[in-house]
């Protein structure tokens, strides 16, 4: 009903498109979460432009997909990847994080575009867990997405949803961890390590895909490949600040804002790289 | 056989409430029950979810008769507010029901973001709340409940003090677009109001006319005050009972109306004095600028004194002998 469709070279472009408009809003803003917004960009890019059967005209449509992000503040590259998709003007970002803008620094439904209000860490999944259990009880064929981070998954409400997920069979449900092994005050696995995942999450009754995150058709065949009977937890094997070389893997970068210059040399390396590809 | 609970009701307090012609009905959460599967019964999209608590939210007829509205997540309660938060996303309207204990404290956050933020038009059920479940201790007992739901935006909080408020607030509540809380108790309850009385979300119900003391109780205590107030009218005292079962929004009107007209107000709750009824009447009364004697019967800033809920109300002086003798003290 609502669905686009892009190719890996327009959805390539795109990408560069959009990790621009989010580093410019989050300069803008002087504030943000840039690492994680980068290194979930290329999920977001292919969701919105492959997967949901979501668009800014069926966004009122109960048979529409969902997607909650529960990694809330990664929510400047939502926000690029809405404006793209048309759910609302590109020059409302230059009022993120303004006085009196309902853009704030984690998703809330004043936005067009946005389920749920998200933010604190862990409660993306248990509401996902809400919605695919509608969509069963309906009848309906809406899948029911959302988007945690590594370092989100010491909350332990995931555990509980994922318990719940498994328990119900919902097979309408799929669990995107954007797995780029850094969080705030550095690596996952030295503040509160959460490896083996595979198995951790298949021991859980989850059916569980490895992809690198950044591979439009990995992400493609792992969001949409059915899985009956089971939810899916796909592993999103992604670089922090994936697209800018000097933030690439940096934990300062998790909410790190761009200086002017800074700002100038990371467009010009997305700007080399889109001349690359469309000279390719 | 276990021995029976103590009763909240002395044997003068019954003689009193039979000769005020009060009947005792049942527990207020298995009129609560009773009212969901009724109206579950004719919509399909009332979803009841529970935490391993169907048996204690008296549930388990609902559940049998209505397998495929009922949601079991587990002792999980955070699981249990994201789950009904993302069911009331999706169109249903879905009843949240927990022990009032966890639910208010473990998933205080589900509720303030994925509930009342996202304003979702969730109903959240506080079972056996205040100190319902007595002897079993502090970490059974929700005596913050109110404080804690008062300071989140968002949110009708509704506490019934009998049969017919709780089948009044239980139909408010299915009808209601944003989300509600209700807290409940599991004692037998007196019933309070004729069945044609007039119940509306955030008006105070008057249980009893009289100018000399006001009593504003809400819950399961509002029997008390009204047993007191037909104590004290033996000895030419008349008081004002009302039952606040509306926390939120709170009938300001009704409550300035007792401080203006009356000589002192006493406020009663099964609640911390801390952040509950009594300092919402106060804040209402002193912006006013109406002064009058005044008190706040609840719980003190202590841990709780062990005992069944009986013995603790009446520790504390929720009964009709405490709340009479706290009258008198203040009309002298
Ligand atoms: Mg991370």
């Amino acid at each position: 009903m609502g669905k686009a469709a892009l190719s890996h070279h327009a959805l390539a472009l795109k990408s560069i498109h959009l990790r621009r408009r989010t580093l410019e809003a989050i300069y803008n803003a002087g504030a943000g979460h840039t690492g994680g917004g980068l290194s979930c960009l290329d999920i977001l890019n292919v969701l919105y432009n492959r997967v949901l059967d979501v668009s800014p005209e069926t966004f009122g449509s109960p048979a529409r997909d969902r997607y909650v992000q529960s990694k809330g503040h990664c929510v400047e590259a939502l926000y690029a990847v809405l404006a793209d998709r048309g759910f609302f003007p590109e020059s409302d970002l230059k009022t993120l994080c303004h006085y009196q803008s309902h853009y704030v620094g984690h998703p809330t439904r004043h936005i067009p575009g946005i389920e749920m209000n998200t933010g604190a860490l862990g409660h993306g999944l248990p509401i996902c867990v809400g919605m695919a259990l509608a969509g069963k009880m309906d009848s309906a064929h809406y899948r029911v997405f959302t988007l945690l981070g590594d370092g989100e998954l010491a909350e332990g409400s995931n555990w509980e949803g994922g318990l719940a997920a498994a328990h119900y069979k919902l097979d309408n449900l799929v669990a995107i961890l954007d797995h780029n092994t850094l969080q705030i005050s550095g690596h996952t696995r030295d503040v509160m390590s959460n490896e083996p995942l595979d198995e951790k999450w298949r021991a859980f009754g989850w059916e569980v895909r490895s992809v690198n995150g950044h591979d439009y058709a990995a992400l493609t065949q792992a969001l949409t490949e059915p899985s009956p009977g089971k939810p899916v937890f796909i592993i999103a094997n992604t670089v922090k600040g994936k697209g800018v070389s000097f933030m690439e893997n940096v934990a300062k970068w998790h909410h790190g804002v761009p200086s002017e210059a800074e700002l100038k040399q990371a467009l010009a390396e997305l700007d080399a790289a889109e001349a690359k590809l469309q000279n390719a | 056989m276990s021995a029976p609970a103590p009763s909240l009701f002395t044997p003068a307090a019954k003689a009193m409430a039979e000769k005020i012609g009060l009947k005792l009905g049942r527990a207020n959460l298995e009129e609560f029950a009773a009212t969901l599967e009724e109206l579950a019964k004719a919509n399909p999209n009332i979803i009841a979810v529970t935490s391993d608590s169907r048996g204690s939210g008296k549930l388990a007829p609902f559940g049998k008769a209505l397998p495929k509205q009922i949601v079991e997540v587990g002792i999980a309660e955070q699981n249990l507010v994201g789950i009904t938060a993302g069911l009331a996303a999706c169109g249903k309207k879905s009843f949240g029901v927990s022990p009032g204990c966890f639910l208010t404290a473990r998933s205080l956050e589900q509720i303030k973001n994925d509930v009342c933020y996202s304003d979702v038009p969730a109903v959240l059920i506080g079972i056996s709340s205040g100190v319902s479940y007595g002897a079993l201790g502090t970490t059974h007992h929700s005596l913050h409940d109110l404080a804690v739901l008062r300071a989140i935006n968002n949110l009708t909080i509704l506490v019934p003090a009998d049969n017919f408020e709780s089948r009044q607030a239980i139909l408010a509540a299915a009808r209601a677009t944003h989300p509600v809380f209700v807290r409940f108790g599991k004692a037998p309850m007196y019933g309070l109001h004729a069945p044609a009385a007039h119940f509306e979300v955030g008006k105070a119900m008057t249980v009893r006319e009289g100018n000399d003391v006001a009593f504003i109780a809400t819950g399961e205590t509002v029997v008390h005050a009204l047993l007191a107030a037909g104590h004290l009218a033996e000895r030419g005292v008349n008081c004002r009972v009302l039952s606040l079962h509306s926390i939120k929004p709170l009938d300001a009107p009704a409550i300035l109306k007792a401080g203006r007209e009356c000589k002192a107000v006493i406020t009663v709750e099964e609640h911390m004095v801390h952040g509950g009824l009594g300092e919402a009447c106060a804040a209402v009364l002193m912006q006013a600028g109406v002064s009058k004697p005044f008190r706040i019967v609840g719980f003190p800033d202590e841990e709780t004194v062990p005992g069944a809920q009986a013995d603790i109300f009446r520790h504390y002086g929720i009964s009709m002998e405490g709340l009479s003798e706290m009258a008198n003290r203040l009309l002298k």
